[in-house]
């Protein structure tokens, strides 16, 4: 059967995003990294209206977690707890794209490190590597609003992705992202509308939307993805209309998400699951690869051989 | 919804005195403000306030000079040469096609959409993108004897039109012709546009000003799921669609 031509035109693009700024930009990075620009659906039309490919952002903890699976430890056995010679191993030996630090040691549950703490992981991590950096909040809204403009502060003029901002709580974080060069993530609880409202909101405090990454909340496979996955197609189908509270980048935490799946880390399992060495990478790998199909520009990942497999993917289609 | 801002016609006394006196200024505003309100084309038309029709509308496309022109002409013959205006024009020009013809504005829907029909096979033929079309069924005042048919005459038209060809042609009205002369201008006007956008309209030569109108523009994008919903969806129509 013939494969028939898709030739479908559309008015709007996904808007196009750089992360990081080098030397020339006022920062400090090596590399810097674009995403976005896609003028059609994921694999419809010409090669030219694909846009730009999409990339890994490893995830980093100020922390040594105390609730990852062996499967996922073993790979950062010697690193957790160090921020420093974690990204440096994310970068340097997994090929990490972006570092993104998440900062789980501030919450009040998790540690609840202070701002001083926060700020010197950043400013260390900034020094290990080249890469860009995703500089992530707790979840905790009076936490992060204490500690993260601080950490904005301490990475100003690198142009890093901040966020999260929510519906209820983006004031803060967006004035000082917007002062201090930043770039944004908008975040929506699974919820198209809440979705725009938020970018509408983030874009009357006169943050550009130019710089606005969306943040859809992610579901893993098995745990809501296709979710996630209707709504990200949506997201690109009304920015290709020409919708432009919905034309921003998309980025997922498909690490976190598919980590938490007990299929992915269960270990006296039956036998035909197979062994939880493979099964934690590949339920990572699955849902890294499904979400980028929806349109995922930006995806937090963080098992090694997961990377590996979704960097595959990603070379084989954008080449 | 592709809106055609009408405001720059000589029907209206401010736009009158500006060609009387030449006043550049006052028709660049007007297109500055319709444009800023969310209109994507401008309607520029003399209307009756120059004699010299010809030195008026040059007059003022020069005065707006990039403004993208839809050029609405009715008879047949003509409708070849506005194609090839068009044409030359480049990709991005439409065209205006009434539903009419020598015999004037029909009073039934068969001749309405038979006219259609005759117009998308001529662009057809001439390789002419029925998308680049406007077909405009043509409203009548519903304050005129016996017009009060014509609303849901000129709906049932639509409902035909846009299935004669595929990819289907735009379709626009001249909006406030619906209510001229009649109480309620604005009510009717947006009452018309909700139910005309339910059978297929997706242009308007429209008051653009009319802050109730763009908020029913809205309102029916948003429910006809053209937009998604947000709770400042009637606030961000404009800017977010804005080309």
């Amino acid at each position: 059967m013939p494969v028939p031509e898709v030739a479908d035109s559309f008015s709007g693009s996904v808007t196009k995003i750089t992360l990081g700024a080098a030397k020339a930009g006022g920062g400090t990075r090596t590399s810097t990294i674009t995403v976005g620009g896609s003028r059609n659906v994921v694999y419809g039309g010409a090669p030219d209206n694909a846009g730009e490919r999409p990339v890994i952002a490893m995830d980093v903890l100020d922390i040594c977690p105390d609730d990852w699976p062996d499967a996922l430890v073993e790979p950062y056995k010697d690193v957790l707890g160090n921020p420093v010679a974690w990204a440096k191993k994310c970068v340097n030996e997994f090929g990490a794209d972006l570092i993104c630090i998440k900062f789980d040691g501030i919450h009040p549950d998790k540690g609840d490190k202070d701002a001083e703490q926060a700020v010197k992981v950043t400013q260390d991590v900034l020094k290990a590597v080249g890469v860009p950096l995703v500089l992530w909040g707790s979840g905790n809204a009076d936490k992060d609003n204490q500690v993260m403009p601080k950490v904005s502060q301490a990475a100003k003029g690198e142009n890093c992705l901040v966020g999260t901002v929510t519906q209820d709580n983006y004031k803060a974080l967006t004035a000082i992202a917007l002062a201090d060069g930043h770039c944004l993530i908008t975040h929506a609880p699974l919820d198209i509308n809440i979705a725009k409202q938020i970018n509408i909101l983030v874009s009357d405090m006169g943050f550009p939307l130019e710089k606005i990454v969306t943040f859809q909340a992610t579901g893993a496979l098995g745990y809501g993805m296709e979710y996630a996955y209707s709504i990200q197609e949506r997201q690109r189908l009304a920015a290709l209309g020409g919708d432009k509270m919905m034309a921003m980048p998309v980025i997922c935490d498909v690490g976190y998400e598919a980590w938490r799946a007990k299929e992915a880390k269960l270990v006296d399992a039956p036998a035909g699951w197979g062994t939880v060495q493979d099964r934690g990478p590949m339920w990572e790998a699955t849902t890294a690869i499904c979400l980028l199909q929806a349109g995922a520009n930006i995806i937090r990942m963080r098992h090694p051989t997961a990377v590996a497999a979704v960097k595959n993917f990603i070379q084989q289609i954008w080449q | 919804m592709i809106l055609i801002g009408e405001r720059i016609n000589g029907m209206f006394t401010d736009v009158k005195q500006a060609i009387a006196d030449k006043n550049k200024k006052v028709i660049q505003d007007l297109a500055q403000r319709q444009t800023q309100a969310g209109a994507t084309y401008l309607d520029v038309n003399v209307g009756t306030a120059a004699a010299d029709q010809e030195g008026t509308i040059q007059w003022l496309v020069e005065t707006l000079l990039n403004s993208a022109p839809l050029n609405k002409k009715t008879d047949e013959e003509i409708l070849y040469k506005y194609m090839e205006m068009a044409e030359k024009a480049g990709p991005k020009a439409n065209l205006i096609a009434l539903a009419m013809d020598k015999n004037g504005v029909p009073q039934d829907t068969d001749t309405r959409v038979a006219i259609a029909a005759e117009i998308l096979q001529k662009a057809l033929e001439r390789g002419f993108e029925t998308q680049r079309l406007f077909i405009d069924p043509i409203v009548l005042p519903v304050k005129v004897p016996n017009a009060q048919t014509q609303p849901a005459i000129i709906l049932a038209a639509m409902d035909q039109i846009r299935l004669l060809a595929d990819p289907p042609p735009h379709m626009t009205v001249g909006l406030s012709n619906l209510s001229q002369g009649a109480a309620e201008r604005s009510l009717i006007n947006r009452v018309f546009l909700a139910m005309a956008m339910s059978h297929g309209l997706d242009s308007a030569i429209a008051d653009v000003f009319d802050e109730n109108l763009m908020n029913a523009v809205a309102t029916c994008d948003m429910l006809m799921n053209r937009q998604i919903y947000s709770d400042s969806f009637l606030k961000v129509y404009a800017t977010a669609n804005k080309k």
